[in-house]
């Protein structure tokens, strides 16, 4: 039965995983994590979810015991923020390389050092090659529906591989809004139970996690990156049947909103998607032809409709939570990756906002607009601008 | 003798022909350990009591108990010896491989 | 009934490996294997173990088995137990076969929570007192005076300068359901505790000493008299740690020389007479604990 409730951010993610039933909960507390991790056992405690909950001793035994729970055909859900997110590195790479289906919430938050438990990107940014499903969601609904639409993407047999649905640390797991929780009928016509050969079993004994040496390793990689390939065709198929049976849809990949005719396209992520759509609005009320692109999913990366989206704008900018160190942001570089492609390419530039939970206001969005409506091809100089500097 | 026997695997034409990741079939041999022997075990039938001390600690297994006699299984055994220090009438001998064979 | 060498089953789980001659790891897995049955989850960190075992297309362990992360074999093994149980798979044994540092350095941490947890599954560290997979480097696991790859015996020092980490009590001070040693040198015994193993309700750890040939430096056939003398002279003993008592299985009046069964591997060979005094000083005061504190 269909209910509303005022929940935050990682209560949703807790409700979301209460309806996909899964058989195996293993995870470490973290902040801004840990509401998700408490509430998840006192539904194991009052019994309205019926999961093995385990009190893993860290984070790297938390994928690790997933991977064993996956290993023999169960549904498994683990979440961490940040340390725990690095400390489990190894395991993450484990996990998509053996092409177990676990799905994993993940708080994005600051990492060490210098120590801070606020929001921002750095963390997931940094784990963009492991071979995880990476999806970015802007409110707790969309977090509660995109860990049901996770699992029905992770667990498909063509994909088999695992999710990481993040959400930002503090604004979007520790802010409350009203959300729409399904029922338990509704999530299962979405969501078939979890099957797969892939498997341990006594009936089909197996082998799981072994060696590839030189002369097959290429080809299992390949069949890696193929999977995850095709995850992009399933976010959309997931988002568009999502929709008919929840009647919320999110446009799969991408969101592009008011970029048709916009001289000057932001690309962000995250909850910063909702400032950044006010910041449109009003700008567009004001005359100025400005346009968001939110990026759902970061890996498998949209290049084409990156292309499609920006490719006749003036200038792009791209607003993220991370810096790689030396270089630019992680997206920004994918972003124009994508772009380089184009035989005319716009100009595009870096904002590098909201570290450490540093908060990111319509006023410094509105100033990112101006600054790409009034640049100009090779004029510009510094690309990459870290535009909320306090000093010089 | 009731032990594995190896066997043939062709690279798959396609990708998708190959396991779902790095997982596979259990039990699925492609190669032998006899290139590892320099000295072969031979057992000594009228010398053997059948206490099966050689079956249960060769470390590869390669003595099989299922027949009347043992039997050494010569593609698995690594001819490490433990066999013949282990029986305790000596009816276990290491021969050098390769002669007289 | 009590499984011996002739009501044993003649299928062999572990077969075809790569291991070495002699490997006295190999039997230990072989041999836990053949008594825990097929109904078995087997998971093996990077170690010679999973090593010789999985290389694709050569699949050598006969039931199913995965191999770990390095650190993680406490948590696997937990993972699978839960999700087995969750889909309702009946009777099974998840097992684990961790060397020195899967056992008692990296993966210390993930056998440490599994306990913690009570978890339903047998750990097993077979013990060749090194890191030998890698080379023969020191573990937490290398005895005292020994010659390894990271601890040369030379001029300045004489190989290896602190004790094995003592696996057997740590477990038991987390106070497990049941914890035992045992030696490929006296089979028999380390079958008696599997079957043990087997019908603990919680978890168990058996710590068996495995001889390396490679590693110890002695010809492949003696690793079993080799594993059998370490416990006659002393410096490994046979226990059981089981409701919150230890029992020594085996006690000795009179020990064999330590002197004897070091001078047997290469990698004590550089010992002075003064070298294994102190050795055998801290057997006897080991042994005087022992004696006086556990069950007999």
């Amino acid at each position: 039965m269909k209910t509303r409730q005022f929940v935050s951010g990682d209560e949703a993610v807790a409700l979301g995983v209460r309806l996909v039933r899964p058989h195996v909960i293993a995870a470490y507390p973290i902040t801004p994590q840990t509401i998700v991790v408490e509430r998840l056992s006192d539904f194991v405690e009052d019994g309205s979810l019926k999961a093995e909950y385990l009190h893993v001793e860290s984070e790297h035994s938390a994928m690790a015991a997933s991977i064993g729970a996956s290993g023999v055909g169960a549904r498994t859900f683990t979440a961490t923020s940040s340390q725990g997110l690095l400390y489990m590195a190894e395991c993450l790479h484990y996990a998509s390389g053996s092409r177990l289906p676990i799905v994993m919430m993940n708080a994005n938050r600051a990492i060490a050092t210098p120590w801070n438990i606020f929001g921002d990107q750095m963390d997931s940014m940094s784990q963009l090659s492991v071979g995880w499903i990476q999806l970015y969601v802007e409110d707790a609904q969309e977090a509660l529906d995109m860990i049901i639409q996770a699992y029905k993407i992770a667990e498909d047999p063509e994909i088999l591989t695992p999710v990481m649905v993040n959400l930002d640390g503090f604004v979007l797991t520790h802010t409350y809004e009203i959300v729409e929780i399904p029922g338990e009928e509704e999530v299962n016509r979405f969501l078939p139970p979890f099957s797969t050969s892939n498997k341990m079993d006594f009936d089909d004994p197996k082998s799981l996690c072994i060696t590839a040496g030189p002369d097959w390793n290429t080809e299992f990689r390949y069949q890696q990156h193929q999977a995850i390939l095709r995850a992009a065709d399933k976010i959309y198929q997931s988002d568009r049947e999502f929709g008919e049976v929840f009647g919320r849809k999110y446009g799969g990949m991408v969101e592009a909103y008011r970029c048709t005719d916009a001289e000057v396209i932001l690309i962000t992520l995250g909850s910063v998607c909702g400032t950044t759509r006010l910041v449109v609005d009003s700008m567009r009320t004001d005359g100025h032809r400005v346009g968001l692109l939110k990026l759902r999913c970061i890996r498998p990366f949209p290049h084409e409709e990156i292309r499609q989206i920006c490719g006749q704008a003036k200038a792009i900018g791209v607003l993220e939570k991370d810096i790689s160190f030396g270089c630019e942001g992680a997206v920004y570089c994918d972003v124009n990756s994508a772009l380089s492609q184009l035989t005319t390419v716009p100009q595009t530039l870096n904002f590098i906002a909201g570290l450490g939970g540093r908060n990111i206001a319509k006023v410094d969005i509105e100033r990112m607009f101006l600054t790409l409506l009034s640049s100009e091809r090779g004029q510009t100089a510094d690309h990459v601008r870290f535009a909320q500097l306090r000093s010089e | 003798m009731e032990r594995p026997i190896p066997r043939e695997y062709k690279r798959p034409r396609k990708i998708a022909d190959y396991p779902q990741g790095p997982n596979f079939s259990a039990g699925h041999l492609i190669d032998v350990s006899s290139g590892m022997r320099t000295f072969r075990p031979v057992i000594d039938a009228a010398k053997c009591v059948r206490c099966l001390r050689c079956f249960l600690l060769c470390p590869d297994g390669a003595i099989d108990k299922s027949g009347p006699e043992l039997e050494v299984d010569y593609n698995y055994c690594k001819g490490c010896g433990v066999c013949a220090c282990e029986c305790k009438v000596k009816a276990v001998s290491m021969e050098k491989e390769g002669v007289g064979q | 009934m009590a499984i011996n060498a002739k009501n044993m089953t003649n299928t062999e789980y572990f077969y075809g490996h790569k291991a070495c001659g002699g490997c006295g790891g190999s039997l230990a897995v072989r041999l836990a294997l053949k008594v825990l049955g097929p109904r078995t989850y087997s998971v093996v960190p990077p170690n010679c173990m999973s090593t010789v075992g999985f290389i694709f297309p050569h699949m050598t362990f006969f039931s199913n088995a995965m191999i770990a992360p390095f650190a993680a074999t406490g948590a696997v093994l937990s993972g699978i137990e839960a999700g087995a149980r969750a889909l309702g798979v009946k009777d099974f044994y998840a097992v684990g076969f961790a060397g020195d540092g899967g056992t008692a350095d990296i993966g210390i941490q993930a056998l440490s929570g599994a306990i913690d947890r009570g978890d339903r599954i047998i750990y097993i560290c077979y013990d060749n007192e090194a890191y030998m997979n890698t080379g023969i480097q020191k573990s937490g696991l290398t005895p005292y005076g020994t010659k390894t790859t990271t601890s040369p015996a030379g001029v300045n020092r004489s190989g290896s300068t602190r004790p094995k980490k003592n696996m057997f009590e740590i477990v038991a001070a987390h106070g497990i359901d049941y914890a035992a040693t045992a030696s490929v040198g006296y089979p028999e015994d380390y079958i008696r505790k599997l079957e043990k193993a087997k019908s603990v309700q919680g978890t168990s750890y058996i710590h068996i000493l495995a001889p390396c040939p490679t590693g110890w430096g002695f010809d492949t056939s003696q690793s079993i008299a080799l594993g059998k003398e370490a416990v006659d002279c002393g410096l490994w003993y046979l226990a059981e740690y089981e409701n919150g008592a230890f029992l020594l299985n085996r006690n000795f009046s009179d020990f064999r020389p330590v002197s004897e069964y070091l001078a047997k591997q290469i990698r004590f060979s550089h010992l002075t007479a003064g070298d294994i005094e102190k050795i055998t000083i801290l057997r006897d005061a080991k042994w005087d604990k022992i004696r006086k504190e556990w069950k007999a």
